[in-house]
């Protein structure tokens, strides 16, 4: 890692002890890109994603493009770790498998809840589930592995 | 697969499909598309990045550039008139993007039923036996839906 790589280690790691997850979030381009926002509710981390008209992929129903309900996912494992684990360096994706549920509507924003159900010294095993109307009615599940070292 | 004549024109799907919304904010390109199998590109754009520290793009950008192909490539192969929506797809990412390059995502259907096509693919930078994700999915066939043509 260079210095400035470290540095943004350090200004991840103060925000987080801060408890500014919104924050975290933001210094990630691809964030603002699809419209990612943060949520912290009972301690508990929920991940947002805004209802876009640039993020569907089916103009018919009309639905979000299944890429960026798999991002969503992703994303709110990444954060959720970084939330709950002690972390020595960002965690990095190894795998993710997406179950697709029921359509994920362009017109309503659609939130995410990540548990961790392994945390291992250099794997951690998340599963994470969007819903948007009702948390009962999942849009997409997930699980996926993350290198934590 | 059938190639009979009797599935969507190909060149109506890549219209079609690269006028999706999300397609165009990405700048996803069709280079190939055949029968059973299809070929995209993304180019590297800053806002794309997931990790600030490398400057690698979001796994989602490949999610996204996979599913993408999938969707096209199951498209090519169903009748006309059937709509296809992604049922599940699972991601191996096998080694990390370079900053500044664009991605090519490949997708091919290796089996179709009625109900399911099943597909497989990578993405790469240059070539297939250096890729940096691997991608298996399985789509639904149905009725309803999106389909290609739904010239709206």
């Amino acid at each position: 890692m260079t210095e400035r790589d470290t540095s943004l280690f350090d200004r991840v790691m103060a925000l987080k002890a801060a408890g500014d997850f919104a924050a975290i979030s933001a210094l990630i381009p691809y964030s603002s890109f699809v419209g990612f926002e943060l949520l912290s509710e009972d301690d508990q981390l929920i991940t947002i994603l805004r209802c876009r008209p640039s993020n569907i992929g089916n103009t018919t129903i009309p639905a979000v493009h299944g890429g960026v309900v798999g991002a969503l996912l992703e994303h709110a494992g990444v954060m959720h770790i970084i939330h709950d684990c002690e972390i020595t360096r960002f965690p990095k994706i190894i795998n993710i498998s997406v179950d697709y549920l029921r359509p994920c509507l362009g017109t309503q924003d659609t939130y995410a809840r990540a548990y961790l159900v392994k945390q291992g010294r250099s794997v951690s095993n998340v599963r994470v589930e969007a819903w948007q109307s009702d948390p009962l009615r999942p849009v997409a599940a997930a699980h996926a592995h993350f290198l934590m070292r | 697969m059938s190639g009979d004549g009797t599935g969507y024109p190909l060149e109506s799907i890549r219209a079609i499909v690269q006028k999706l919304p999300h397609f165009e904010a990405l700048g996803l390109k069709a280079l190939e598309l055949n029968r059973g199998n299809c070929l995209f590109r993304v180019e590297y754009s800053p806002e794309l990045v997931g990790n600030l520290e490398s400057g690698v793009v979001h796994g989602g950008v490949i999610t996204t550039l996979l599913d993408s192909a999938g969707g096209t490539a199951a498209f090519s192969v169903v009748p006309d008139g059937a709509s296809v929506a992604t049922l599940d797809l699972r991601i191996d990412y096998l080694k990390q993007a370079e900053p500044g390059r664009a991605i090519l995502g490949y997708a091919e259907c290796y089996r179709q039923t009625r109900h399911i096509v099943f597909v497989r693919g990578h993405a790469c930078h240059d070539t297939a036996d250096d890729p940096i994700a691997h991608f298996v999915a399985s789509f639904m066939v149905g009725s309803v839906g999106f389909s290609p043509s739904d010239r709206a």
